[in-house]
């Protein structure tokens, strides 16, 4: 490797952006090459100074209520759409007597919850709302979770497979508390919320996307998971192949 | 004011397919089902989105009104929108607006994007860096200060920088939100530390 490449590559490096072949290509020239090497350091520096000065810029109030005041508001329903749910209800009941509607409610049920779980996932990203109890260790995180739910989720402490443990969460989802682990990986939150089902039966993951969330669901030992994020949908997908194989080799908070 | 923004005249990078929309696009807007719904998923991002804009634009005035002008677009074309993640679709919408911003802009200092060549110094200046030990010097600087230093960095390179150190993007998704493959974002990268970096030491 030259300089040149090194010098566009140590970057990469620096943001995590290289493949495991070509990341040691960069180590083993720099290991050769004082120049780069230094280069590498200053770099590692700056974007350390520049992480931690905060560069952000807040939006105005006044900015947030004019993007509001320009959408749509909700409506109180006018009479007719009333009657219209009144037909709807008896087309309902005639469908129920048939059994086809226990599947339809099935269906509807888990687009209804991975909704809210969505929206759980936003309203935690408004400031403040992200975590109530704020860990990095998972057995601080879980034991905050006793006597809040009538089930204990598990904890796993991922930072070394490059998902940030940040903390713990009550939410409510389907008007029921459920417990949500919260985890990081680069500016993106992972919520992963954890909820006891009747049924025991193993579930493979299910990846879905509402809203440009990524919702990626499973099941196991009597447990539904729903892991919600913005990260892309591989990277989330790793994130739930690391935490199952963390719950099957037993590295559990 | 709304109305002073021209609309962009090349294609988004994240397409928003505006003319497929099945239903009439002002129909739509008055759904409030789906306001609600656009509210909840592009909101939470409206920092993120100001913070870019002010970078883009370097103008308080002027990246409130982008933003605006971005919230209404990507509102039109929400029924369109399948992803990727809400955040670097908003990213690319709010770009265009920039862009057009630029084209509006006759008397701007800055060049628009796409003329700036890519090897705009031949010289690579960190070549020229000292052999001192910065950190303790980088440390010193507040955020005003680094603020400043990125806004007088060229415009793809300040974009590329700002996508990446601030908003915390992969590569992947800056080469989406800009419209550009992943080794152009690499090249632009390293480009725009090593000019931070030249600059920070001239202000040393």
């Amino acid at each position: 490797m030259t300089c040149d490449e090194a010098e566009i590559l140590l970057h990469a490096l620096i943001d995590g952006e290289l493949d495991a072949g070509h990341a040691r290509a960069v180590e083993e020239h720099i290991a050769g090459c004082p120049r780069c090497a230094a280069q590498l350091a200053a770099y590692r520096e700056m974007s350390k100074a520049t992480a931690s000065a905060n560069l952000r810029y807040t939006a105005p109030p006044a900015l947030r209520r004019r993007i509001e005041a320009s959408l749509p508001q909700a409506r109180v329903p006018n009479r007719r759409a009333v009657l219209r749910g009144f037909a709807m209800g008896s087309a309902v009941s005639a469908i129920a007597a048939s059994g086809l509607f226990a599947i339809v409610v099935r269906n509807d049920d888990e687009a209804r919850i991975e909704s809210e779980v969505v929206s759980a996932h936003l309203r935690s990203l408004q400031a403040g709302h992200l975590t109530d109890v704020i860990s990095t260790d998972q057995h601080t995180v879980k034991p905050w979770f006793n006597g809040k739910l009538d089930v204990a989720p598990p904890v796993v402490d991922l930072t070394a497979q490059g998902f940030t443990l940040i903390g713990g969460r009550l939410d409510y989802v389907d008007a029921r508390p459920i417990g949500a682990i919260v985890y990081r990986r680069r500016a993106h939150v992972i919520n992963l919320f954890v909820a006891q089902t009747a049924s025991t039966e193993r579930h493979a993951a299910k990846l879905d996307t509402i809203q440009g969330f990524n919702i990626r669901r499973w099941s196991e030992r009597g447990l539904n998971y729903w892991a919600v994020s913005d990260l892309a949908a591989d990277e989330l997908a790793e994130f739930g192949d690391k935490f199952e194989t963390a719950m099957r080799t037993g590295t559990v908070g | 004011m709304p109305g002073r923004w021209i609309p962009a005249g090349r294609a988004p990078a994240i397409s928003t397919n505006a003319g497929q929309s099945a239903m009439p696009v002002n129909a739509a807007n008055d759904d409030p089902e789906r306001a609600r719904r656009f509210r909840d998923a592009a909101l939470p991002h409206l920092d993120d989105v100001y913070t870019l804009a002010r970078y883009l634009l370097r103008d308080a005035a002027d990246a409130e009104d982008a933003v605006q002008e971005c919230y209404l677009r990507a509102l039109k074309h929400f029924d369109s929108y399948r992803g990727p993640a809400m955040k670097p679709w908003l990213f690319a919408i709010l770009r265009n607006v920039c862009r057009a911003e630029y084209a509006r802009r006759a008397s701007s200092p800055t060049a628009p994007i796409e003329d700036v060549p890519e090897d705009a110094a031949q010289t690579p200046l960190w070549h020229d860096a000292p052999e001192t030990p910065e950190a303790q010097m980088l440390h010193r600087w507040d955020a005003s200060t680094i603020r400043r230093l990125v806004e007088a960095l060229a415009e793809p390179f300040r974009e590329t920088f700002v996508l990446r150190e601030i908003h915390e993007l992969s590569y992947r998704e800056i080469a989406d939100v800009v419209g550009a493959p992943v080794g152009t974002v690499m090249s632009r990268l390293a480009r725009a530390r090593a000019m931070l970096r030249s600059a920070w030491m001239a202000e040393e």
